[in-house]
């Protein structure tokens, strides 16, 4: 029947992003934090030392997203010293670039980290293989939120294909299980050249709470370049989009 | 009496008072006893307790709504074979593989004994997820399809392997264990509560509100402290949790039958509801929310009306794609009759929540244990299907999005905000002592167990995702099925990898 279809439509309206530069999240959102030096930091050693992933140093004064979970637990402990803000932007294309030091006020992307081929052959359309090894399936959530209907990231020629065979590169999630590193392996291989790899989330950038866990293989990292680092726990789907779109050089942050 | 009798609300129970028995005298009660519906067991796991490896069992009785705990122990070497109660009760064999996998205690006449998951710490290093023991049936006209453990979609990985004559798929087994972190070790390496509770959110990332509240009920049962209020802020956010995972499948399954409408609606549907989550706490899935004996996330007033505001308008439009659903015949034709689990069988294996109620096995830890504002401000009433199939599943779906929004409209248009207790993570716990928690996820029934060492340090952590039943549903749904409705069948379920390899 067409009425109720009608309905539906009508309800629905137009729900896509119409400017995906223009996002702005919700205050209550925890993005990239700022550091704050003060005389006393004994605040910021109890946080270093109740963080559950040792994201932070106490000197020098840092935190790592890469390792951080975004729980906000260091920020409440630490009120005068660390401040999360909604800024997604927090991809980089370095690993050190992660690292958040006193004073920062964006995340430094390292444009000049990305081997020139990536924008040049991908910029118009980049077909991406995902593989889930050992992710909590929040993060591959959020990466097939990024083509819905709302954010639609297929308006850049962005996309997930099936087959390793059709892609350009792969993204990996969640902290590497052993179990899966083969399957992981045997997928990049059969992904064509040039190619590029992009990890997505804190747990794929450092293995997160499970980095010392014996069920864990990450020396798929120490074989293979990482072109993207995407911190979160899940990567927003924004983040996500910003931190490709600065790959491809769609922007520069 | 070989039980220790409690309930889900009930603190945690001292070790001492969960009587040990013998093995034979437990397998011969649960053997009359797990015949009648209203028993079934929640866990059943061994764990290592000086020389000995110590046996514990939690049974939950639905009508009285109580809780049975019983114990047994034998020699961490002795090599004695326990005889089998998979092979009287189908529905034990995960807990007996898990058994077997771990500590390599063998079970006599055990009918599927096949490796679980694969983890680091299995006794047989040989054992491996290359050489998983696939059933496998010959003939001239038959052959295998195997799938994974990569799939086509952005995923978790799993191996699927389907003996198919034609197009008609004759059985499929599951192989799972690739997604397995070790996290349960990783509770009890760590005294870091705050990291703990991080590990529970992390189970499966959506249900991080239903593993969370798992986790900081059975650390509030060892502390003894009592929450409050809290404890309706908390049901709220499981049952916007359930919405936005139910609408999210009701969204994949329009997807796999090309029903783009209804896929669309409901991605921005889905988008609305974790949104609302994260306006409220940071987090689209909830994380961040749920804390041991507190929360940093209280609920103000204009928080109450933004989710009031939002609830109800995901409602209305939600209940307008149901309708559709129902009034288009192409989406009947693909869903009716597909994928049917009959009662009988469901039963028998022990199936868990939704899947279980549509298959009209009513299982469903809010109304047989009551917990959180479950147990004082709601009476739920369960939704029961008959069927069995896609279409029931979809249909429980469907009406439990609409009974959590009028849940949530219900606690919230009373709500006053108080003052609410911030997280704790340094309580002391009561030592030598078990605390289980009974949470009704949206798949399902999460059962969480800590146990504590004479410190008060928790030495085993044990956790049950509602996946680790419901995997079979699914491998029994789809027998007879053409293989191209796996995809469907697969969906209506939409069970968890993670939570099942923890």
């Amino acid at each position: 029947m067409i009425f109720p279809k009608i309905k539906v439509l009508k309800s629905h309206g137009w729900q896509y992003i119409p400017d995906l530069n223009a996002v702005e999240l919700t205050e209550e959102f925890r993005g990239r934090p700022i550091l704050t030096q003060t005389a006393d930091m004994s605040d910021v050693e109890a946080a270093a030392n109740m963080c559950p992933t040792r994201a932070i140093t106490a000197a020098p004064f840092t935190l790592d997203m890469g390792r951080c979970l975004f729980c906000g637990e260091c920020a409440l402990r630490a009120p005068h010293n660390i401040r999360f803000t909604n800024d997604y932007k927090i991809g980089s294309a370095s690993r050190e670039g992660l690292i958040v030091k006193v004073g920062d006020e964006q995340i430094a992307f390292h444009p000049e980290m990305i081997r020139e081929e990536i924008p040049a052959l991908f910029s118009k359309a980049l077909k991406l293989r995902q593989v889930s090894a050992g992710g909590d399936a929040s993060v591959e959530m959020e990466l097939n939120a990024t083509g819905n209907v709302n954010f639609d990231f297929g308006r850049y020629g962005v996309e997930f294909v099936a087959s390793p065979r059709h892609a350009d590169g792969v993204v990996i999630t969640g902290p590497i299980s052993s179990n899966m590193a083969e399957a992981l392996d045997i997928c990049y291989n059969s992904v064509p050249d040039p190619k590029i790899v992009i990890v997505c989330g804190s747990e794929a950038c450092s293995g997160g709470l499970y980095a010392d866990s014996k069920a864990v293989d990450r020396r798929f990292l120490e074989r293979y370049k990482v072109d993207l680092w995407l911190p979160g726990a899940p990567t927003h789907p924004m983040t996500f989009i910003d931190g490709v779109m600065n790959m491809l050089k769609l922007k520069t942050r | 009496m070989i039980y220790h009798i409690t309930d889900n609300e009930a603190a945690a129970v001292a070790l001492k008072d969960i009587p040990e028995v013998d093995y034979a005298a437990l397998y011969n009660d649960l053997k009359e006893r797990l015949q009648d519906e209203r028993y079934h067991v929640a866990h059943y796991f061994a764990t290592p307790d000086g020389t000995r490896l110590k046996f514990y069992l939690i049974l939950l009785d639905d009508s009285e709504h109580k809780v049975m705990l019983s114990s047994f122990v034998m020699e961490y070497y002795e090599d004695v074979a326990l005889p089998s109660l998979t092979a009287l009760h189908p529905a034990l064999h995960p807990f007996e593989r898990e058994i077997t996998e771990l500590y390599n205690v063998e079970f006599d006449s055990m009918p599927w004994n096949k490796p679980l998951r694969f983890p680091f710490n299995r006794r047989n290093r040989n054992s491996t997820m290359d050489n998983y023991p696939f059933y496998t049936i010959e003939g001239e006209s038959l052959h295998e399809v195997n799938v994974g453990p990569i799939h086509a979609g952005i995923i978790e990985p799993g191996a699927f392997r389907f003996v198919c004559n034609g197009e008609n798929v004759l059985h499929l087994e599951i192989a799972l264990g690739y997604q397995h972190r070790g996290s349960e070790s990783e509770f009890t390496l760590t005294t870091n509560r705050l990291r703990q509770t991080l590990l529970a959110e992390g189970i499966a990332g959506d249900s991080a509100v239903s593993h969370a509240t798992a986790y900081a009920s059975s650390i509030e049962k060892l502390c003894g402290c009592s929450i409050g209020a809290l404890a309706i802020e908390r049901t709220i956010a499981l049952e916007l949790e359930r919405m936005a995972m139910h609408i999210a499948d009701t969204g994949a399954l329009s997807m796999d039958v090309a029903y783009q409408l209804g896929q669309v609606a409901c991605e921005a549907l889905r988008t609305m509801t974790i949104n609302t989550t994260q306006a409220w706490c940071g987090n689209r899935f909830g994380k961040g929310l749920i804390r041991p004996c507190g929360t940093n996330k209280p609920l103000p007033h204009e928080k109450i009306a933004m989710i009031r505001t939002n609830v109800a308008e995901i409602r209305r439009r939600y209940n307008e794609v149901i309708e559709d659903i129902k009034s288009s015949p192409s989406l009947l034709a693909r869903f009716e009759q597909c994928g049917i689990v009959p009662k009988a069988e469901m039963q028998r294996i022990g199936g868990v929540g939704m899947a279980a109620r549509s298959s009209g096995v009513k299982r469903d830890i809010r109304s047989s244990h009551p917990y959180a504002a479950y147990a004082s401000h709601i009476k739920h009433e369960s939704i029961v299907k008959q069927h069995g199939d896609v279409m029931s599943r979809l249909m429980t779906r469907c009406r439990e999005v609409l009974q959590s929004a009028d849940y949530i409209e219900q606690l919230l248009s009373t709500y006053a905000p108080s003052e609410i207790a911030r997280p704790n993570y340094d309580a002391t716990l009561t030592a030598e002592a078990l605390a289980f928690s009974l949470v009704e996820g949206w798949r399902g029934e999460i059962c969480h167990v800590a146990i504590t060492n004479k410190q008060g340090e928790i030495a085993t952590y044990k956790i049950k995702d509602p996946s680790l039943h419901n995997w079979l549903a699914l491998a029994i749904a789809v027998r007879g099925e053409g293989i191209s409705d796996f995809p469907i069948c697969n969906k209506s379920f939409n069970l968890s990898y993670c939570g099942h390899d923890l």
